[in-house]
């Protein structure tokens, strides 16, 4: 059985929103050590009078997977998958400090229904009218996969036709405060352009929603399968992972010389881009490399704004310059692997196969 | 079904007892939980009873084998999943290819407040430590690394039906060979922020609950954790006395509000449609249903309809162990899933308390007392929860 991308959708610092495809001009805006996403114009898809209530992860996920069904011609699709690691952290911030300010008194529901993990799912259900499988994942840097993983388990079944799932992260005031404290961000001024090269420790935060119809059958719009998944957690050594992705790629009967372009997660972090170095130069040395993280950020979700590039790479059949790290493209591309980690410990392959 | 998935054992730690056979030890003497708060501080202790576990952090991290100053919330699931994976006879967890899938709906929020106090006065203050596990997985990678489990961990957060969809997500990794054996369940410890939450709803008690009662008023919150052992079938004659089969899950959801369930509880329906639909079985053959059973207004009105929808004109009989437990959130499909299992292997039918009058909107009343031995071949198990996800679970006789 092969399990077609039917359609796709993002929000993220870029404007992957305006038109789906890989945006012309790519100049996404640092704030310091911060990305945040560059908001469409929501109203396309969401009422005016909830657009107010929402808080911006509710808005992006909704965006993102309105476009993702909308690129694959489904209305209602067989499951609703979502996964967030952080949730609904604005909300949980304002709920959170309103009790403690106002000694957990005069305390309004609002910011405390919208905090549930499950929200932008629940939403997207709402919104649909979508009574099927509805679920949520919150596990660090593997909450995308997890959904993709469930997707995929529950696609084999054979009773679902069309799954609609993503991953979405927000970012907010709060949370880039506390985990800047960590020293998990740059410390001086950078650029996107020059993230990549940076021989400093830290990152950049970021943040997005990335969504996705899968199917059984190849839909009008379909570009890409997907072709394997498989996740490590806490491998002890870059040697484990490399090991890890040469048996990988055997289960699905190719090796690496198949692989036409690897996707990065390095973020410019030079403690965790020794990962991607070990990789790069040991498993595919001389071939082609793309990066989005100096694009979307660094966040536990990323992997889904990795996933929507290597969907937009076998779209169009190229590699966009500002992606292309080292090496270089080949005329045709069939297979893109991404390999992706977060903070060391969560790594993943995502294998796509153009279609 | 290429491959059947058993419950290979359980545990569980909640406001009735610190462990699965204290549980129904309460059960037994109608002892429910609910209770003034004692280990949690808020501004509303006086108002509304929870149903606490009855015991300091200090003390459950020396039984977690864990440090004291982790969340709650990591501390009850190191305990519960440990009391699981014990009753399974299985030995040493290197030994086989295992999973840890957890879930819980505010990770680490208990420390969180804390941090969060110091935090507002001044973003440079607050004691890091208490914010690092912050995030659901946190709480999940603590306890899978302490048990020594790497082949597949993950989170699932589905308000109050997570730990019901624990389980179903940990029996289609079985079922796809990804790993032979999954501690599925879910956790969670009182916090401020939920009864506050809660408290906005306006859906709290502020007595005992009673959950199918015509005069219940809410729910009360408990806190705690429950996890069943998956297990595939090839592996199931290791397993010390395999307690019986989960036949069928179905997830749906109600689409209809972001916290309320839709009247005639449709989404409820179509979890226990669906459960029954993959299990093969006819709703008469249901032995006893596990309410999701709040005591709201709402839900017990949804379920009861989506009940008799299904089930009319045989009612199974049915009950709320959250009347004792009160509703542990994340953790109560976990928890309620163990004492569903066990019902199959034991021919146990659970009381629900405090119940006086049946609900005019149904025709079928709760059990009010504890039995053994009756026959119990089939048990369904529903947990629902805001976001409209409405989950099912069918255990059956082996």
């Amino acid at each position: 059985m092969s399990i077609y991308i039917q359609g796709t959708g993002c929000v993220s610092p870029l404007e992957t929103a305006a038109e789906g495809l890989f945006p012309a001009v790519v100049n996404p805006a640092y704030d310091g050590a911060r990305l945040k996403v560059s908001d469409p114009d929501y109203k396309q898809w969401i009422d005016i009078k909830q657009i107010r209530r929402m808080s911006r992860i509710i808005k992006m996920g909704v965006a993102a997977a309105k476009l993702s069904l909308q690129e694959a011609g489904v209305e209602k699709p067989d499951a609703i998958i979502t996964g967030t690691a952080y949730g609904c952290l604005d909300d949980t911030g304002v709920f959170l400090t309103k009790m403690i300010n106002q000694q957990e008194e005069m305390l309004t529901p609002t910011s405390f229904i919208q905090s549930t993990h499950n929200t932008v799912a629940g939403q997207i259900a709402l919104m649909l009218s979508c009574h099927a499988y509805n679920n949520t994942f919150v596990h660090k840097g593997f909450s995308f996969e997890s959904a993709l993983l469930d997707s995929i388990m529950i696609l084999k079944e054979g009773k679902s036709k069309h799954i609609l799932m993503g991953g979405m992260d927000e970012l907010t005031t709060h949370s880039f405060n506390i985990i800047s404290r960590f020293n998990r961000f740059k410390k001086e001024p950078i650029t996107h352009t020059e993230l990549l090269h940076s021989t400093t420790p830290g990152t950049i935060a970021g943040e997005g929603a990335a969504c996705f119809v899968l199917g059984t059958e190849k839909g009008d719009n379909s570009y890409a399968r997907l072709t394997g998944l498989t996740t490590s957690y806490k491998p002890g050594s870059t040697a484990e992972i490399a090991a890890d992705i040469i048996a990988f790629l055997a289960v699905h009967e190719i090796t690496q010389e198949d692989i036409d372009l690897l996707i990065t997660g390095r973020n410019g972090d030079s403690e965790e881009d020794v990962w991607y170095e070990h990789v790069e130069s040991t498993l595919f040395p001389g071939q082609a490399v793309g990066c989005f993280k100096h694009l979307c950020g660094e966040y536990p979700t990323a992997s889904s704004f990795g996933m929507w590039v290597g969907c937009k790479v076998l779209s169009s059949g190229q590699v966009p310059a500002t992606v292309l790290f080292k090496g270089k493209t080949r005329e045709k591309i069939k297979k893109v692997l991404i390999y992706n980690h977060y903070k060391g410990t969560h790594h993943s392959l995502i294998l796509l196969t153009g279609c | 079904m290429a491959c059947e998935v058993w419950i290979g054992g359980g545990g569980v730690i909640c406001g009735i007892g610190d462990n699965l056979p204290a549980c129904i030890e309460a059960f037994r003497n109608m002892a429910t939980g609910a209770a003034t708060m004692e280990y949690l501080s808020s501004a509303h202790r006086g108002t509304y009873p929870v149903v606490e576990v009855r015991a300091d952090n200090a003390t459950l991290a020396a039984r977690a084998g864990m440090p004291a100053h982790i969340s709650r919330t990591a501390l009850l699931s190191r305990i519960a999943a440990q009391e699981a994976w014990d009753s399974t006879g299985l030995g040493e967890i290197r030994n086989y290819r295992v999973g840890f899938v957890s879930a819980n709906t505010v990770g680490g929020m208990d420390k969180t407040e804390e941090f969060f106090a110091d935090y507002l006065k001044d973003p440079q203050s607050g004691q890091l430590s208490q914010v690092v596990n912050h995030e659901c997985g946190s709480i999940t990678e603590l306890v899978a690394d302490s048990l020594g489990i790497r082949h597949h961990v993950t989170t699932i957060s589905t308000a109050c039906s997570s730990g019901a969809n624990a389980l179903m997500y940990g029996a289609r990794l079985i079922r796809n060979n990804m790993v032979d054996v999954v501690i599925a369940g879910g956790t969670d410890a009182l916090t401020r922020f939920t009864l506050n939450g809660f408290n906005t709803l306006m859906i709290l008690d502020q007595e005992s609950s009673r959950p199918f009662d015509d005069t219940r008023k809410g729910l009360n919150l408990g806190e705690g954790a429950g996890y069943v052992v998956l297990v595939k079938d090839t592996l199931k004659e290791l397993i010390r006395t395999p307690w019986c089969k989960l036949s069928g899950f179905a997830n749906a959801n109600d689409a209809y509000h972001q916290t309320a369930s839709s009247p005639e509880g449709i989404g409820n329906y179509l979890a226990m449609k669906g459960a029954l639909e993959m299990s093969g079985l006819k709703p008469e053959e249901i032995d006893y249903i596990n309410l999701h059973g709040t005591g709201t207004q709402n839900n017990d009105s949804s379920e009861g309809l989506a009940i008799e929808r299904l089930f009319a004109p045989h009612y199974p009989p049915v009950s709320s162990t959250k009347s004792f437990t009160g509703h542990t959130l994340g953790a109560s499909g976990g928890i309620e899933a163990v004492f569903s299992a066990l019902a199959v292997r034991e021919g146990y039918l659970y009381p629900n308390a405090n119940f006086g009058t049946r609900m005019k909107e149904v025709p079928f009343t709760p059990v009010t007392a504890f039995s053994e031995g009756n026959k119990v071949h089939h048990v369904m198990s529903n947990s629902f929860g805001f976001g409209g996800n409405c989950s099912s679970l069918i255990f059956s006789i082996g």
